[in-house]
């Protein structure tokens, strides 16, 4: 496989639509990600964002249209196919297997890893949150809504990801811890280059720290641009922004 | 209603009367002296709690004390009020004095628990080891008996406890592992330690045959497959009769050998020596009993050591990611199929080993060792042992296999104390004997 040129695609989603049952959730979405670039995607509750990132990793599978990673069609595969392909999801609710220690969680998202990184991995994770390095024995379900999202972004990060998706990693997080969340994504991307698309309620933050953004309404995309354009944006000021 | 009147009314159906064969058909016994001593025993043990709650803890202590002695010295109608008796005076005197005590006792026996939780498999492993020295035939049979379902019961854990696929239908590849065994044995002359490794191979293929199609469904629908799955392997034993001769077995299974070195025969016939010539000893019948023993108690560890093993290998770690959370664990790049048919296969393997014991014990095999009542004693032990604790399955194969055994003495009413039991485990442990989860790595 040659390797892509820079500046191009990590992910292209073209014309996707997806459905639960009856319900449409997702209407012909155009995104792109691009090498090494922040996008975020902001929208109301319940505009299908969390959906197309479901989407993108298989489930549900889109209804139409096509998602490419790397230049390779996606859109078919199973899920865990497309994360052996370098996309690693912290998802909403961030899913950390509760019962099992910080240690077996990280254990977890080294599945796809190379054996022989796993040491090199889990420190550059510690040392991005040190405060896993405290609790690194503790059991998932005890941790704090903050350390529990340190355990979703660092059990993503331990796949080596080319892709990193992130739900709402601000979610019910005090002011302070998501400020630490977002310095650790903006070094998550600086230092190794990892793509990231990241879905946020938190616009002011999402939009500071991305270099481009979508803004997604009942399922389509109703304005996108660069980060810096959108946030001076009038609509998404009042929509978003709190005016 | 006084808790003597309810004792009263119910018991006058249950204890009162009992259908008795007569020469002209069926009659009525009746039983008064039974039914009075239950009323009197429900009548002292309320009137002793009622003192307790009303603080005259001293007379409850005195009353628990005298009916102790009444229990024993009192020539009661039935062993099985005796043991009642006994018993509910036993639980007033430790009640009252509780008590007495006040709440002291419970930071002490709190302060036991850990230690004696992290020493006890070891002194069960002594214990076990040690079985045969003072064990006589009956002790060591049953306790064979006991160690073949923690056996299984490890198996299954394998599946149900790592894997959280509910296998209903467990008995099927024990069933399989003996029936290779039996016919291979009976049919070709293998002896044991030949066809286990063919009993664990069938009964792995056969969990994949099962597995592959199944796998897909949802928790429940999973498990009604494999109970249908349980019942095809019992009903073709029965059916296929020039196979399985049907339901009147496979006889003639080969005994077990001493590793193929020797026989535990006086004199083998087949030209191997003897086990007591071979070690110098004089020949006793029970060298093969406490043989049989060893071998199920090391099957049995093997089990155990492997599960150890394999819970902190990748494989290990997928089971569990996949019980706690499946979408979670697929998004990491855990594949759902395979991995869990891997879980299914090797769980089903050592039910084939067990099996193949099984069928060398018995020396013979037939289709009313696997019905659905065994795989749901197999499983009853996994969850009463609390879902993936290995220390919890032996105490649970203990008593759900062992306690109707030991209470074999009061006839008819062991499946009652069974029952009882079952429910109380439940009830008040409703997540097993052993719930918590012990982390597979930790740093210090
Ligand atoms: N499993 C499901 N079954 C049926 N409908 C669903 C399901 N999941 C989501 N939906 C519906 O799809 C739409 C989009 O939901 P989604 O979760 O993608 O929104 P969201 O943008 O992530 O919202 P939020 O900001 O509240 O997380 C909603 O109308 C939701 O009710
Ligand atoms: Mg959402």
């Amino acid at each position: 496989m040659a390797l892509p040129a820079v500046g191009a695609a990590m992910l292209e989603i073209e014309n996707v639509s997806a459905a639960y049952g009856p319900v449409r959730a997702l209407d012909g979405v155009n995104l792109n990600v691009g090498m090494g670039e922040i996008v975020t995607l902001i929208g109301a509750n319940g505009a299908g964002k969390t959906t197309l990132l479901m989407t993108i990793c298989g489930r549900p599978s889109a209804k139409a249209g096509r998602i490419k990673l790397k230049g390779q069609d996606i859109t078919a595969l199973p899920t865990h196919r497309i994360a052996a392909l370098g996309v690693a999801h912290a998802p909403e609710g961030r899913h950390i297997f509760a019962r099992m220690s910080v240690r077996e969680n990280l254990q977890l998202g080294a599945t796809l890893a190379a054996p022989a990184n796993f040491a090199r991995n889990l420190d550059r994770v510690l040392t991005l949150f040190p405060r896993l390095a405290e609790r690194i024995d503790q059991r998932g379900g005890t941790l704090s809504g903050g350390e529990q999202q340190m355990v979703a972004i660092g059990r993503a990060l331990m796949a080596e990801p080319d892709l990193l998706l992130l739900d709402e990693p601000s979610l019910g997080l005090a002011p302070l811890v998501v400020r630490q969340i977002f310095a650790a994504i903006g070094q998550i991307n600086r230092e190794r280059g990892t793509s990231i698309l990241l879905v946020e309620q938190n616009a002011h933050h999402a939009l500071a720290l991305a270099h481009r953004g979508y803004v997604l309404v009942a399922g389509e995309i109703a304005l996108e641009g660069k980060a810096a354009d959108l946030a001076v944006n009038p609509q998404v000021r009042d929509a978003y922004l709190g005016g | 209603m006084p808790a003597f009147r309810i004792a009263a009314v119910l018991g006058l159906p249950l204890i009162g009367f009992k259908l008795v064969d007569q020469s002209g058909g069926e009659g009525l016994a009746t039983r008064w002296p039974d039914l009075g001593a239950a009323i009197a025993i429900v009548f002292m043990g309320r009137f002793a709690l009622s003192m307790i709650a009303e603080g005259a803890t001293l007379s409850a202590l005195a009353i628990g004390a005298g009916a102790v002695i009444a229990a024993i010295l009192v020539p009661w109608p039935s062993v099985f009020l005796n043991v009642i008796a006994l018993g509910g005076a036993a639980l007033i005197v430790l009640r009252a004095a509780y008590g007495l005590a006040g709440p002291r006792p419970v930071a002490v026996i709190g302060a036991w628990v850990k230690p004696a939780g992290r020493l006890a498999p070891w002194a069960l492993i002594v214990f076990a080891l040690s079985l045969p020295l003072f064990g006589d035939r009956y002790v060591l049979d049953s306790a064979t008996r006991i160690t073949t379902y923690v056996m299984l019961g490890w198996g299954l854990n394998i599946v149900t406890g790592l894997a959280g696929l509910l296998d209903l239908g467990y008995a099927a590849f024990f069933a399989i592992g003996a029936y290779v065994t039996a016919i291979l044995g009976a049919g070709f002359g293998l002896s044991f330690w030949e066809c286990l490794p063919l009993a664990a191979a069938a009964a792995a293929a056969s969990g994949v045959l099962l597995g592959f199609p199944v796998l897909g469904l949802r928790g429940d629908y999973f498990a009604i497959v494999t109970l249908g799955f349980g019942e095809i392997i019992r009903i073709v034993a029965n059916n296929w009769r020039s196979l399985t001769n049907g339901s009147q077995g496979v006889g003639g299974v080969p005994h077990l050998n001493f590793f193929g070195l020797a026989d535990f025969t006086a004199n083998p016939a087949n030209g191997h020596p003897s086990f007591s010539q071979m070690f110098g000893v004089p020949y006793r019948p029970i060298q093969r009993v406490v043989f049989l023993y060893y071998v199920i108690l090391a099957l049995a560890l093997a089990v155990n050591l492997f599960t150890r093993r394999i819970r902190v290998l990748p494989i290990g770690l997928a089971w569990e990611a996949l019980r706690e959370d499946e979408i979670a664990a697929q998004a990491l790049g855990v594949d759902r199929r395979r991995v869990k048919l891997a879980a299914f296969a090797i769980g089903a393997a050592w039910g084939g080993v067990a099996g193949a014991f099984f069928a060398t014990q018995q020396g013979f095999v037939s289709p009313e060792s696997f019905g659905f009542i065994e795989s749901v004693m197999i499983t009853a032990i996994v969850v009463l042992g609390g879902m993936g604790s290995q220390l919890g399955i032996v105490l649970a194969a203990i008593l759900i296999i062992g306690l109707p055994e030991f209470f074999r003495f009061m006839q008819e009413y062991r499946q009652l104390v069974f029952g009882a039991a079952m429910v109380a485990i439940m009830r008040f442990r409703p997540r097993g004997l052993i719930a918590t989860r012990r982390p597979s790595v930790t740093s210090r």
